[in-house]
C-alpha cells in the first residue's frame, strides 16, 4: 500500500528500470477479436516454446523471475489479421500467428533475433513490413489514448506504472486545485466522446458547482453501437488509463464514489476492470486517503443486462439504481440530479481516457492534435467490407478518404465503395461525396451525421442500402423502451414501411411518408435514442433514392440482396421441357408444353424454391 | 417443473445486503445459476429486498438478457451487429435455425440443449461475422461452418451423457447399497 508520493514515485522508478531490463519480449494480443481467434492458445504455445529452449520467460511482471517477458496485450489494431503478436525489442509486427508458428518465432526471433517474413504483414504489391509502424495501417494513425493499448501487459498494473499510469493523477492530487484540474480540461476543449460532443470541462465545472455533499463520477461503457468496440479495447487493454481519469474526475468535482457501467457483452472488459480496480486499491491509487492525501475514492462496476437504451444519461443511472433503464424528461441535468438523484459527472470510457493526457502534459500540448473545435484525437472502429478491419486512432479531422483508403487500406476484394455508416443507429450513411469531408463534431453535424461513438461500417456494391435502413430501424425499435409515442409509434409504423418495402409491397406514397414520420420523430421524442432513430432512413433517403425507387417501383433489389425481391425463372435455352417442375410446383405457377421451355408465372411463385433444387438440367435459375 | 431450490437465491440477494439498487445485479447472479429466472424466485426477491413483486417483473422483462423460460444448455449468440450484417450475418441464424428446428419465436431446442439467439454486437466486429457458443467467440463463420459446429457439439455432448449414463450404471452395480433399498 502506498502512503505517500514519494512511495509511489519510488515504485514507478522501481518498475521502470526492470521494465527497461526486460528487453527480449512478447506481446500476444489478447483483445476479444484475437481471443476468439485462439490467442490463448497462441499464449500457451509460446510458454511450451520457450521452455522447451530453455529460456525463462517472465509471465509475471515484476514478480515472476528476470527473463523473456511473454504478456496478454490490449487490443493491438490489426484485427482482421488475427492473432497479432509484437516482438521487441526489434517491434516485428507477426499476424495470423497460430499455436503452430511459436516454436519458429522462438527458435528465429528469440534466439537469433531473425524475422519471419512469412508471418510479417504483406501488403497486395508484395512488400513485407516488418514492424507495425511500417505497416501503412498504423503510418497515418496518432496514438496517444491507446499508445499504451496492445504495448503493455493489459493485466498489470506495474507495467502501466512503468510506461507513465497514474503520473497524472499524482500531479493533480499534489500539484493542482480542482478549479485548475477542471480549467485545464475546459481549455483542453475536450468533448464528449460517446456521442454528443458536449464539453467536458463545462459538465466537470457545473458538477463542481454544485453544493457540497455525495456527487458521483459514472463512466457509460455501455457501448451498445452496433460496429464499435472501441471503448471495449480501451476497457480491456488499458484499464488503468481510464480509472485513472476517473479519478481525477472525482477530485475535481468533489465526488468519492464512482461507477462503471459495462455491456453485458463485454465479459473481457469486466473482468480486466475488476482486476484493475483490485490492483489500484492494493496499491493505494483507490480506497481511502489515496495516497496518503485527504482524497478518497471508490469505484465499482455494474453489468448492464442488454438495453441500448442504457447509453442514454438518465436510463443508465436508473439502470444502475436498479430500476428500468428509461430515460427521463430533463432538466434537472444530470448534472444537478443524477445517480440516485445526486450531482453527476457522466462521461464515456474514451472521455475518461483522454483526461490523462491533457492533466500530464497541459491543455496546449492537447490541443496541438485535432482541430480548432475537435482537439485531440478520436478512435474509430473500422469494420465491414474494407481490407484492415480493426481498431484505430486519428487526430480529429481527418477526411474520411484517409480513413478508408490509406488507414483502412481501400475496399475488401476490390469491390466499388458504396457507403460509410458512421454513427451506429443514430447515425447516417456518407457517400464517395463525402470522402473529403473532415470527421469532427462540427463537420459532420453539418453534413446530417454524428461521430457517435466511432463505429464506421463500410459498405461495398452488394449492400442495399434500403435493406441497411431497415436494419437500423429494426434496431432502434426493439430498443425503444417504449416510454414515449414518437419513438414507441413512430419507429414501428418506419419499420412496417421499410419491411413492405423490401418485400417488394412498397407504395408510392412510402417516401413522403417516411420523411414526414422521421421529421415528427426527430422533433418530438423525449430521448438521444428516439431522435436520432430516424437518421439512417433519412440519409439513405437523400444519397440513395433512386434505390428506393427501384424497390417501389419496378419491384427490383440493384444489389442482390433482398430475397423477397429475387425472380425464379426458367432457362429457356437449358430447358428440356420434361415438365417436372411444372409437377413439383406446389403453387402450379409453372406450365408449358412437353419438349418445349416451360415458364414461371411471378404472379403465382411464392419463391419456395423447390423446382431450383429440382431441375436434373439446371435450367430454373434465380436473380434479381 | 422442478421445484427451485431456493437456499442459493437467498445467499445471492443476502450477499448483496437486500439491497434494492442491487436488484439488477441479483437477478443477473439468479440467472446465472439456474440459466433463466424461475417464477418462484419472484416472491423471494420482493420480499427480501422489499420492492413490490410487480417491480421486479417489470425489470426482468424490460432487459433482454433475462429470460422467463428456461434455456438451453448451450447458448448460441449469432451478432447481427452492423459489421457481421453487412458480411452477412442473416443467413447463418437461419442455417442454424433450419438446422435445429428453431424459429424466431421458438429459440430453444426441445431437450434443452441449444438456445439460439441474436444479438446486437459482441465487439469483435474485426472478425465478422461472429457467433459466441456459451460465451466463446468463432470468429469468421459462414452457414455451413455453424452448421458443423452445432453437429460437433451434439457429439461431445451424447459422448459426455453416454460417459455419465455408464458411470452412474456402473456406480449403481458396485453400490450394494442401491439393492437394499430395492429400487
Amino acid at each position: 500500500m502506498l502512503k505517500s508520493r514519494a512511495q509511489l514515485i519510488d515504485l514507478r522508478e522501481k518498475c521502470r528500470s526492470q521494465a527497461a531490463d526486460q528487453v527480449r519480449r512478447i506481446l500476444v494480443c489478447s483483445g476479444t477479436g484475437c481471443v476468439a481467434s485462439g490467442a490463448s492458445e497462441v499464449y500457451e504455445a509460446f510458454k511450451t516454446a520457450l521452455a522447451e529452449a530453455g529460456i525463462a520467460c517472465s509471465v509475471k511482471f515484476m514478480e515472476d523471475e528476470p527473463g523473456v517477458g511473454l504478456k496478454k496485450s490490449g487490443c493491438q489494431g490489426l484485427c482482421e489479421k488475427a492473432v497479432l503478436v509484437k516482438v521487441e525489442p526489434e517491434g516485428f509486427q507477426y499476424i495470423r500467428v497460430t499455436p503452430q508458428d511459436c516454436e519458429e518465432i522462438v527458435r528465429e526471433t528469440i534466439q537469433r533475433g531473425r524475422h519471419v517474413a512469412r508471418l510479417a504483414f504483406t501488403d497486395s504489391s508484395g512488400n513485407i513490413h516488418k514492424t507495425a509502424a511500417d505497416i501503412p495501417f498504423f503510418k497515418k494513425q496518432k496514438r496517444l489514448v491507446l499508445s499504451r493499448c496492445g504495448n503493455i501487459a493489459s493485466d498489470s498494473i506495474y507495467e502501466s506504472l512503468a510506461a507513465g499510469g497514474y503520473q497524472a493523477l499524482e500531479k493533480a492530487l499534489f500539484e493542482m486545485t480542482s478549479q485548475e484540474i477542471i480549467d485545464q480540461v475546459s481549455r483542453s476543449g475536450l468533448r464528449g466522446r460517446g456521442g454528443g460532443g458536449f464539453p467536458t470541462g463545462v459538465k466537470w465545472k457545473q458538477v463542481g458547482a454544485q453544493k457540497p455533499g455525495k456527487k458521483y463520477v459514472v463512466c457509460n461503457g455501455d457501448e451498445g453501437d452496433p460496429g464499435a468496440f472501441m471503448d471495449c479495447s480501451v476497457m480491456e487493454g488499458d484499464p488503468h488509463r481510464m480509472l485513472e481519469g476517473m479519478i481525477i474526475a472525482g477530485l475535481a468535482c468533489g465526488a468519492d464514489e464512482g461507477y462503471i457501467y459495462v455491456r453485458a457483452e463485454y465479459p473481457l472488459a469486466v473482468a480486466r476492470l475488476k482486476m484493475a480496480i483490485n490492483q489500484a486499491a492494493n496499491l493505494g491509487l483507490l480506497g481511502q486517503n489515496i495516497l496518503g492525501s485527504d482524497f478518497s475514492f471508490q469505484i465499482k462496476i455494474n453489468r448492464g443486462a442488454g438495453a441500448f437504451v442504457c447509453g442514454e444519461g438518465s436510463a443508465l443511472t436508473g439502470s444502475i439504481e436498479g430500476k428500468r433503464g428509461m430515460p427521463r424528461v430533463k432538466p434537472p441535468r444530470t448534472v444537478e440530479k443524477g445517480l440516485f438523484n445526486r450531482p453527476t459527472v457522466l462521461n464515456n470510457v474514451e472521455t475518461f481516457a483522454n483526461v490523462p493526457l491533457i492533466i500530464e502534459h497541459g491543455w496546449e500540448v492537447y490541443r496541438q492534435v485535432g482541430t480548432e473545435s475537435s482537439p485531440g484525437t478520436k478512435s474509430f472502429s473500422i469494420t465491414g467490407n474494407i481490407e484492415n478491419t480493426g481498431l484505430i486512432e486519428v487526430p480529429m479531422g481527418m477526411t474520411l478518404r484517409e480513413i478508408i483508403f490509406d488507414v483502412g487500406g481501400g475496399m475488401k476484394g476490390g469491390k466499388k465503395f458504396k457507403a460509410v455508416q458512421i454513427g451506429g443507429p443514430s447515425g447516417a450513411c456518407l457517400t464517395e461525396e463525402h470522402f473529403d469531408l473532415k470527421l469532427d463534431f462540427d463537420s459532420l453535424a453539418q453534413a446530417g451525421a454524428m461521430i457517435g461513438s466511432g463505429g464506421l461500417v463500410v459498405a461495398d456494391q452488394d449492400t442495399c442500402m434500403v435493406e441497411l435502413a431497415r436494419f437500423f430501424m429494426g434496431f432502434t425499435q426493439r430498443e425503444s423502451c417504449g416510454k414515449c409515442v414518437p419513438c414507441r409509434e413512430g419507429t414501428k409504423r418506419m419499420l412496417m414501411t421499410l419491411e413492405r418495402i423490401v418485400a417488394g409491397d412498397g407504395r408510392p406514397s412510402d417516401l413522403d411518408n417516411l420523411v414526414d414520420l422521421a421529421d415528427t420523430i426527430k422533433a418530438t421524442a423525449l430521448c438521444g435514442l428516439g431522435k436520432t432513430a430516424p437518421s439512417p432512413v433519412l440519409s439513405t433517403i437523400k444519397n440513395f433514392r433512386a434505390e428506393y425507387l427501384k424497390h417501389i417501383v419496378e419491384r427490383k433489389c440493384p444489389s442482390k440482396t433482398c430475397e423477397r425481391l429475387k425472380v425464379i425463372f426458367v432457362d429457356p435455352s437449358l430447358c428440356a421441357g420434361c415438365a417436372k417442375c411444372s409437377k413439383i410446383c406446389p403453387a402450379s405457377a409453372i406450365t408449358g408444353k412437353a419438349k418445349e421451355p416451360f415458364k414461371i408465372d411471378p404472379a403465382l411463385c411464392v419463391k419456395c424454391g423447390a423446382c431450383l433444387s429440382g431441375c436434373k438440367y439446371g435450367a430454373v435459375k434465380e436473380g434479381w | 417443473m422442478p421445484q427451485v431450490d431456493l437456499s442459493l437465491v437467498d445467499g445471492i440477494i443476502d450477499g448483496h445486503l437486500g439491497h434494492p439498487s442491487a436488484v439488477i445485479t441479483i437477478l443477473q447472479e439468479i440467472q446465472e445459476q439456474y440459466r433463466y429466472l424461475p417464477r418462484e424466485v419472484f416472491p423471494r426477491i420482493s420480499a427480501k429486498v422489499g420492492l413490490s413483486e410487480a417491480k421486479v417483473y417489470s425489470v426482468a422483462t424490460f432487459y433482454e438478457n433475462f429470460s422467463l423460460e428456461p434455456k438451453g444448455r448451450v447458448i448460441i449468440k449469432v451478432c447481427d451487429g452492423t459489421a457481421c450484417h453487412v458480411r452477412r450475418s442473416l443467413p447463418i441464424l437461419s442455417r442454424l435455425q433450419k438446422e435445429l428446428n428453431l424459429t424466431d419465436g421458438k429459440v430453444t431446442t426441445e431437450d434443452l440443449l441449444f438456445t439460439v439467439e441474436t444479438v446486437a454486437c459482441l465487439g469483435a466486429c474485426g472478425l465478422a461475422p461472429v457467433l459466441t457458443v456459451s460465451g466463446q467467440a468463432h470468429p469468421a463463420m459462414t452457414p455451413d461452418k455453424a452448421a458443423d459446429l452445432i453437429k460437433a457439439i451434439r457429439e461431445t455432448e451424447l459422448k459426455t451423457a453416454a460417459a455419465l449414463a455408464s458411470e452412474h450404471s456402473a456406480l449403481r452395480s458396485n453400490d450394494p447399497s442401491t439393492n437394499a433399498v430395492g429400487n
